[in-house]
């Protein structure tokens, strides 16, 4: 998917006026926040888990090449082939390699972000196979030939008029307008692919080290056609999914299920280990894992390792109030919200995604709900930090800190222009605030400027009590 | 908070810049609060700036060069306080960060974030501050400022301070914990995504009711009450401090003096 976080101003000042957006987003936020809020309040242990998960995936990190190894040589054990790819081009060219060897006509796609990543559908599709999404989400925006707008709610931008409209032009109507009868008529059409698919294609919100299998958790089972009913099954992961034991699974699952989309558990949770064995009753004859790396070991090495801890739940964007006005296509790539403003700038270039660390208020909203405790508002200031040494803030800022840090670092200074500063916005303030003020628009554009009293507090005190 | 030998504690006034700019008042409430309770309060007349506006544009070096500055003027009190959850925040957990590696000045860090503390959070959980005998005729609505709420816990303590408050009614709105918009630079750089912040805000202060906002952090308050004026709406707008010190007589922030009652 071709980058356009660059966009990001112009995109969020599109979304803010788009009607049909803010509608879907105001319903979702309200939705996720409140579930989530329950299920931790209903959990006593909750906030326990989010520190020992916390611990664990420190644990697993320091320890990553251990556990990938053990992970690849159980894997190969029960049957299946690890795949090791750098960056999203090798990705992409191991999945394809895989889907000519076997002549693929039709894919199948259980929801992966990793895919999305790596740009898979399109290379797919290039090489003339048909690509079928089926997680419902995922489905609708194939048909709307949009990106996802949510790490796991993928259409969560899209209302339900929308939806009816693109399955009336896709399926040919008659019109749906219910969820049930809309849900029906996907699973209707999805279901005659999943049984002409050659290849599905899962991601791996687990990877197990002790078993080598691949843990998928989903609300619709969907994942479980995907990989079970393809002749060949591809699981696309990053290469910091991988856990000690599936007893560690479970951690994560307790938190995953109620940080994400406020339920106690998902409605399937699915272990596959190798291909099909024999006596199986079903199954892939061949079982591939794509481990991607795409600057994941650089963030390992450096400041931005916490965020290898993520485990995608979407906590943060369903918390961050910016994400909740704008939405996820202003974020111009894959992954939207806060843990997304961290890592396109690590992924695709800080200076490709400048916006993106700087549209936040670090109001750490989403650090308090991260069920594996990432720092996200800190990363992002470090983000900033990297933007700011290498000259990519914009000129004026620069300028304007640099000035700035000349007059607070002196008092007398900087106490003659906080006076002076009162005394003429005084002169410009009318009935107790300033309409507009020159120079200050992107403040009096949106609010009044609150006129000051007309003496600094300093002054004031000073004149009263003596220094 | 006079212990037993009878001294007083020395208090250092954090004069955050928008207070000492747009809202003197609000330094007075926090003195008298400060006073009343039976500490000495002086304001150092070197202090500018906390540094936060430099650390949170990633210029580190700025922000550590006025901690520096900050460092130096408050180091010889007992306490230093502030009526902005957002610079102690930046006092109590970001200075101790900035200076990780500079071992000259981590201890002289972490010794002043120890004795660093919120307004607020400091008249309730260290000086016992009952404010019975304060009187405000009006219903009030609370806006959690992000710094305070998450980098500090304050959360109950100015409510508990303002339940003592004679004649005052609190009535919560929704999503009192969610950003007003103002987020520093953050509101003049994306105007427009702090418009729809900050009009979420607006819309829930004014579905509860209530007459009144208050707050803790001048950044937000003025940021809501501009908006407010922006729409003409006649919620008034305070630092709960002034509430708290019966220095809330007035028009309240960017309010003028017929509108007020």
């Amino acid at each position: 998917m071709e980058i356009r976080s660059g966009e990001f101003k112009k995109r969020a000042v599109f979304a803010i006026h788009d009607a049909s957006l803010q509608q879907a987003m105001g319903k979702a936020r309200d939705g996720f926040v409140g579930k989530r809020a329950q299920q931790a309040a209903a959990l006593p242990e909750f906030e326990t888990l989010r520190e020992e998960a916390k611990n664990l995936k420190n644990h697993i990190l320091e320890n990553l090449d251990h556990y990938l190894e053990r992970y690849e040589a159980a894997v190969t054990k029960a049957g299946g082939q690890v795949h090791w790819a750098r960056d999203a081009q090798e990705a992409r060219a191991i999945i394809l390699d895989i889907c000519k060897r076997v002549n693929a006509k039709t894919v199948t796609k259980g929801k992966s972000m990793v895919s999305e990543e790596i740009g898979l559908n399109e290379a797919l599709i290039e090489h003339g196979m048909e690509v079928v999404e089926t997680d419902l989400g995922e489905y609708i925006i194939q048909l709307a030939n949009e990106p996802p707008s949510h790490i796991i709610a993928p259409a969560v931008h899209k209302t339900k008029n929308q939806v009816s409209d693109l399955f009336e032009a896709a399926h040919g109507g008659p019109r749906k307008t219910e969820v049930a009868d809309l849900v029906n008529e996907a699973r209707q059409v999805l279901r005659e692919k999943y049984f002409r698919a050659d290849v599905g294609i899962t991601g791996g919100n687990f990877l197990i080290a002790e078993t080598g299998s691949s843990m998928i958790v989903t609300n619709e089972g969907n994942g479980d056609l995907t990989q079970t009913l393809a002749k060949v099954h591809i699981v696309t992961s990053g290469i910091e999914r991988v856990v000690p034991r599936l007893d560690d699974a479970s951690l994560f699952l307790r938190l995953l299920a109620r940080s994400a989309t406020g339920q106690e558990t998902e409605t399937y949770t699915t272990v596959s280990t190798g291909p099909r064995r024999a006596g199986d009753l079903d199954g892939p004859e061949e079982y591939h894992v794509v481990l991607v790396d795409n600057g994941r070991s650089k963030m390992l090495a450096g400041r931005f390792r916490e965020m290898l801890r993520c485990i995608r739940c979407g906590a943060c964007m369903n918390h961050c109030p910016v994400y909740g006005s704008v939405g996820g296509h202003a974020y111009g790539w894959v992954y939207p919200g806060p843990m997304g403003s961290v890592l396109t700038p690590l992924i695709k270039g800080l200076d490709n995604a400048y916006d993106l660390p700087n549209a936040c208020t670090l109001n750490g909203r989403c650090a308090s709900v991260c069920p594996v405790k990432i720092p996200l508002p800190d990363l992002l200031r470090e983000l900033r930090h990297m933007q700011h040494r290498q000259a990519l803030s914009p000129l004026m800022q620069r300028r304007a800190l640099k000035a700035w840090r000349f007059v607070a670092t002196r008092p007398k200074l900087y106490h003659a222009g906080e006076w002076i500063a009162v005394r003429v916005l005084k002169l410009l303030g009318r009935k107790g605030s300033i309409r507009r003020l020159p120079f200050a628009q992107a403040w009096t554009d949106v609010r009044d400027l609150p006129t000051p009293e007309g003496q600094t507090f300093l002054q004031r005190w000073q004149a009263q009590r003596g220094k | 908070m006079i212990d037993s030998t009878g001294k007083r504690p020395r208090v250092g006034l954090f004069a955050t810049c928008l207070m000492n700019m747009f809202r003197p008042n609000v330094g007075f409430a926090a003195a008298k609060l400060l006073e009343d309770a039976g500490c000495i309060v002086e304001i150092p007349g070197t202090q500018t700036c906390c540094g936060q506006p430099g650390y949170n544009s990633g210029d580190f070096d700025a922000a550590r060069a006025l901690a520096r500055q900050v460092i130096a003027a408050f180091e010889p009190f007992d306490y230093v306080v502030g009526p902005s959850g957002s610079c102690m925040a930046t006092i109590r957990h970001d200075y101790p960060v900035m200076f990780a590696d500079d071992p000259d000045w981590l201890p002289r860090a972490q010794a002043l974030a120890a004795k660093s503390f919120e307004l607020l959070s400091f008249l309730h959980d260290e000086l016992g501050t009952d404010p019975a005998g304060t009187r405000y005729a009006g219903t009030a609505t609370y806006h959690d400022s992000c710094s305070g709420l998450r980098g500090l816990g304050v959360k109950g303590q100015p409510r508990q301070l303002l339940a003592r408050v004679e004649s005052l009614r609190i009535r919560e709105m929704q999503d009192a914990e969610v950003c007003c918009g103002f987020g520093g630079t953050f509101c003049v750089k994306y105007p427009e995504i702090s418009e729809k912040m900050v009009e979420d805000k607006i819309h829930n202060i004014i579905a509860s009711g209530a007459d009144t906002l208050l707050g803790g952090d001048l950044g937000c308050l003025m940021n809501i009450a501009g908006r407010l004026r922006r729409v003409n709406s006649p919620v008034r707008v305070f630092h709960t401090a002034e509430v708290l010190a019966g220095m809330a007589s007035g028009p309240g922030i960017g309010g003028h003096a017929q509108e007020s009652r």
